[in-house]
């Protein structure tokens, strides 16, 4: 029904995709895969016709029948919404704040001129039901709805001309994991439903060996191996399939040796807000910590996991001694951990950050940012070899100390985030998300450098993700949380074969799978 | 809304207050004894003392800041030493002059700066959008009442289509109107150039939100997703500017009078100030500053209608 | 070397001239500007007086020197005032979001914005009487409040990011950051807006001189050149038209290069941020 072929896109002289051909049938699942800079939105824009200016397009991407590079603006703009439709991988953005989400879905309807205002707003009504967001009043605005509720709004205005083909651009990226199920889920059945084909893009090998019943792999402008999800993830003929699919399931080697003592104490942590005024009054304090307590071995890598709102960024913000306590303490090796400690103490500590484009001063040299955690030795090591050391701890090279941030990849970004956490010898490592924002493939380095630091420097760390995969390469022990509590604290294997609490089984099911060499699922 | 409205105005209402202290504080506290220096170096200790029992200047600072203010809510605005008539009848003479040029400034200059704004933005870096950028840059740069001095030679002098100056009065309301023209004019024009470039540039970084490209998605046109999703945003740092250029429009409109020999507000002020009428000058400062926070909370109320996330439930 | 973009470089060329003017008129113009000479008034322009004489037989290019003068020292002036109370009053609001000082900031900057420059101007000279001073306050001060909310609204953004994160795990105080990590990263921002100011602080004087309460005789200034030109507009319009002239194109110039500034620190911005 959609057949591409020979696709091929420059954006300003710039080659972007080259000779993409695919076959997507109706009511199929076509996933496309790949990492960043792969184009597969760049293939998703070009069948829209929504390239930016500078675009040069040949070949054909043909619409049952109809060539869509072929057509005109106001030939593509009947298209658009009707028979082919999109959703975007950011929904906090994706809609208009200051319109309801009824007009924006049953806007859909007016454009195509299909209905009069009141029955296309009937419409939207029964269209935001059928997403599942029936006890939501059109009324409301979108600041009003969480991720995963807007993401649900989009598919409503997306599918309410019944569309034959809905692409989905990295749709679930932005969500949690059970959010992330929800919606998949919501999209198989319309599929269903519709008799729709999808186009789901996505760099998550995961999702799609879940969901999808062919996929596409796309290195670098081009598709490489394309056929049968379960085929193509068994015989992983191409090097960049195998070597994407090694990426996904990676687990570095650990040899980490554990003590019993602990470097770092959590007992009965609270962490409470006011909330805001209702009236003359407030509203019970939000509890964004409630009663946490842990405990971090020397040598040992300890996960936590949660969604969004479950309480980890507070919790990490206390135990970096960056935010005071409500109630109960935290010790780190026996002194008591504040947002007034010694010098020496946070010394002890560090931390890396997910996004590697904020991580740093954008004005300052690569040798400045490494040196900044100076400011809490009393006795300076000398600068120029403290910098090339922890260079070189990373796998960077000692002429980097001169250039810029924005000289540098993501991975090589986070690599210099680590070197700067690292220069102060501290014994615990807070990694917040650190690998989150990365390529499968660079994470996979990233998570290997980790290891080997762990062994080298004898280093704890505290592993802060979302994302159960990562959690279960690289770390001995894991804490979920949720709501402000630890719903369930233990050896990671175990937890993650025999989760206990409802809350972790939940997580776990939704999490999408991989299958493993052998055709069983890896978990 | 109205938690937000109500906080706006406890704020505004706060804001008010501190300004009146600071008019008071200003006028009848910092030169000392402001009966003496109201008569001058050469004035006689009996005058001094007259004035200061006439004007009631007896009473502490509490007393007559209280007097002073409580006065103004019942309409005694103190009575004029140089014109010896209360001033609240001299300014609502007065007003009738400067409110409606600022107002009708400020229509003007809505009514071309929007559409202005829109056509740039939709045009980007195409003719119309330079042909906008050129004319406001030269418009931003045009003192306001320089503009107006030409154009008086221009079209009251060279062709008597408009008046050179005075106002009839709004008795003959068509005639009325033509004398406020050409100063409305040229009180408009710089606001404009300002307002379009700020609609021009608010627009521009509207059309780049995600939202936009999901409206695309959908199949609108690239004018239906200006006109139904952009421009409701973009108004948002427009409406800011908007209460801004009221207060300037307001200043401008008293210096303005000066070139067209308008009996407005700018008459009254500035010979009050030559000729050390602190009564005058005190009350119509706050009457200025009165309708500036006005202004601010009208733009307020506009901005919780235009973006609901300033309404929480 | 980067391209500069050609408004930058127009704009400040003209800039530059006018600066360069108007340093000059510190030592020498072509005629002393103080002399009145009845019988050679209203010369039209000629090899003696290079833009003729005004109604006083004043040499014009001499006062529209010391005029740009006049307007170019109290604009800058006063952004010196903007800037040096306003942008640490910014920082601190930025830095100390959401607490009582925040707020007491932000209402302070809403009771100046209260009152336009004009309002402050008359209230100054209603006092102490017209003079370049008070001019010169009554546009800085006025300038405070423009500046604060310009470096909170840049600053803001900033704090959220993981950089300053890091700044405070290495212990570093809140007013540290502000000047060692905020303040480089907003100083693009406070550069544009103070081009900006700038332009409107000549205005501004011009607007004041103009109704008399700026710069007093025998300081030149432009707005008073144009309110002596007033009822001379007809007859002899270059009387007018000169010293008008003159602010439109040195605001022209600095808007130009306030632009050209804008564009030429964005890209980079961009760039760099990778």
């Amino acid at each position: 029904m959609i057949a591409v072929d020979g696709l091929n896109l420059s954006i300003r002289g710039m080659p972007i995709l080259c000779e993409v051909s695919m076959q997507i049938a109706q009511g199929e699942i076509f996933g496309l895969v790949g990492e960043s800079g792969s184009g597969k939105s760049m293939t998703a824009l070009a069948l829209m016709g929504l390239l930016p200016r500078g675009a040069a397009v040949s070949g054909h991407a043909s619409l049952d029948g109809t060539d869509l590079l072929a057509l005109r603006e106001a030939q593509l703009q009947r298209l658009r919404g009707n028979d082919i439709s999109m959703i975007f991988q950011e929904p906090m953005t994706a809609l208009n704040p200051v319109q309801t989400i009824g007009d924006q879905v049953a806007e859909t309807l007016l454009i195509h001129r299909r209905a009069g205002r009141v029955e296309a707003l009937r419409r939207a009504r029964a269209q935001l039901d059928r997403v599942g967001l029936g006890h939501i009043a059109l009324d409301r605005y979108p600041h009003e709805l969480s991720g995963g509720q807007r993401q649900r709004v989009c598919i409503a205005a997306a599918i309410a001309l019944h569309p034959r083909l809905l692409i989905a651009d990295e749709p679930t990226t932005a969500l949690d994991v059970t959010t992330q199920a929800q919606i998949l889920d919501l999209l198989k059945d319309l599929v269903t439903e519709e008799n729709m084909a999808l186009l789901l893009i996505t760099h998550d090998l995961a999702v799609v060996s879940d969901i999808a019943h062919r996929i596409a792999v796309m290195q670098r402008g081009a598709i490489v191996e394309q056929g049968e999800t379960a085929q193509v993830l068994r015989d992983r003929a191409h090097p960049y399939t195998r070597a994407l699919f090694a990426a996904s399931a990676h687990q570095p080697d650990r040899a980490a040796s554990k003590t019993a003592d602990a470097i770092l104490r959590v007992e009965d942590v609270h962490r409470h807000y006011p909330s805001p005024r209702k009236g003359l009054a407030r509203g019970t304090p939000v509890r964004a910590v409630d009663g946490v307590s842990f405990m971090l071995r020397r040598g040992e890598s300890l996960g936590l996991v949660g969604e969004s709102g479950c309480g980890k960024s507070t919790l990490t913000r206390a135990i970096l001694g960056l935010d005071p306590l409500s109630a109960g303490s935290i010790t780190l090796n026996g002194h008591p951990v504040s947002p007034t400690m010694p010098r020496a103490v946070r010394a002890d500590m560090q931390v890396v950050f997910q996004d590697p484009y904020g991580s740093f001063n954008p004005r300052w040299r690569v040798d400045r940012i490494l040196t900044e955690p100076f400011h809490l030795l009393d006795t300076l090591p000398p600068r120029d070899t403290a910098i090339a050391e922890a260079l070189h701890a990373v796998r960077l090279s000692p002429d980097d100390a001169l250039k810029y941030p924005h000289e540098f990849s993501g991975g090589q970004r986070q690599r210099i985030a680590i070197a700067r956490a690292l220069i102060t010898r501290p014994r615990l490592l807070v990694l917040d998300e650190a690998v989150s924002a990365l390529d499968v493939s660079v994470r996979a380095q990233i998570l290997d450098l980790l290891a080997e630091l762990q062994g080298q420097l004898g280093l704890s760390y505290l592993f802060i993700s979302h994302d159960l995969t990562v959690v279960r390469a690289i770390t001995d022990r894991v804490l979920v949380m949720q709501a402000g509590r630890i719903v369930e604290d233990g050896a990671t294997e175990a937890v993650f074969t025999n989760p206990r609490h409802a809350y972790t089984q939940a997580l776990l099911t939704a999490a999408p799978r991989l299958p493993n060499s052998f055709g069983a699922f890896i978990q | 809304m109205t938690r937000y409205l109500l906080t706006r105005a406890l704020s505004l209402t706060l804001t008010l207050i501190v300004a009146s202290i600071v008019i008071f504080v200003v006028i009848e506290v910092i030169p000392g004894d402001p009966a003496a220096y109201m008569l001058g170096l050469n004035a006689t200790p009996e005058a001094i003392d007259n004035l200061r029992a006439e004007l009631d200047l007896g009473g502490s600072m509490g007393v007559r800041y209280f007097a002073w203010i409580t006065g103004m809510l019942k309409g005694d605005f103190g009575t004029s030493y140089n014109y010896r008539v209360p001033v609240a009848g001299l300014v609502a003479d007065r007003i009738w002059v400067s409110l409606p040029l600022a107002l009708l400034a400020l229509a003007l200059s809505t009514l071309i700066a929007i559409p202005a704004g829109v056509i740039a933005a939709s045009a980007r870096g195409r003719a119309g959008d330079f042909a906008v950028i050129g004319v406001t840059q030269l418009g931003i740069a045009v003192p306001n009442f320089w503009f107006a001095m030409l154009l008086v030679a221009a079209f009251a002098v060279a062709r008597p289509w408009f008046p050179s100056g005075g106002f009839p009065g709004w008795d003959a309301p068509l005639s009325a109107l033509k004398s406020l023209t050409l100063p409305a004019i040229a009180l408009a024009l710089p606001q404009a150039s300002i307002l379009a470039r700020v609609m021009r540039s608010a627009l521009i970084e509207t059309l780049d939100q995600d939202y936009i490209r999901t409206a695309r998605a959908k199949g609108l046109n690239p004018g239906q997703a200006i006109r139904r999703h952009a421009l409701r945003n973009a108004l948002i740092p427009v409406l800011t500017i908007l209460g801004l250029q009221f207060s300037f429009l307001l200043a401008g409109a008293i210096i303005i009078e000066n070139v067209f020999y308008l009996p407005g507000l700018g008459q009254l002020i500035f010979n009050g100030i030559t000729q050390r009428d602190l009564v005058v000058v005190e009350s119509v400062t706050m009457l200025l500053v009165f309708a500036v926070i006005v202004v601010t909370f009208a733009v307020d109320i506009a901005y919780a209608i235009v973006d609901p996330r300033l309404r929480r439930r | 070397m980067m391209r500069l973009p050609p408004t930058l470089i127009l704009g400040a060329l003209i800039t530059v001239f006018f600066a360069a003017l108007a340093v000059l008129s510190l030592v020498w113009t072509p005629y002393d500007i103080a002399s009145l000479s009845v019988s050679n008034r209203f010369q039209p322009w000629s090899g003696a007086h290079l833009l003729g004489t005004d109604q006083f037989g004043r040499d014009i290019a001499s006062m529209l020197m010391e005029g740009t003068r006049t307007s170019i020292a109290v604009a800058l002036v006063a952004i010196g005032i903007g800037v040096a109370l306003g942008v640490p009053l910014g920082l601190a609001a930025a830095a100390l979001r959401g607490s009582l000082l925040d707020e007491v900031i932000m209402r302070g900057n809403d009771m100046i914005f209260a009152f336009p420059s004009l309002v402050i101007a008359i209230l100054i000279t209603a006092i102490w009487g017209p003079s370049a001073t008070n001019a010169i306050l009554a546009i800085g001060i006025f300038n405070i409040p423009v500046f604060a909310r310009v470096a909170r609204g840049g600053a803001l953004p900033i704090w959220t990011l993981d950089y300053i994160l890091a700044a405070r795990t290495a212990g570093k105080s809140r007013a540290r950051i502000s000047a060692e990590h905020v303040l480089p990263n907003i100083a693009n921002l406070l550069i544009v807006q103070a081009t900006i100011q700038f332009s409107l602080g000549i205005l501004a004087e011009a607007a004041l001189s103009y109704v008399g309460l700026g710069a007093q005789p025998p300081t030149a200034s432009l707005g008073k050149m144009l309110s002596d030109a007033q009822t001379l507009t007809y007859s002899y319009p270059w009387l007018a038209i000169l010293p008008g002239l003159s602010i439109v194109v040195l605001v022209l110039g600095l808007n130009l290069m306030g632009d050209g500034l804008r564009d030429a620190l964005d890209p980079r911005l961009r760039r760099m941020r990778g």
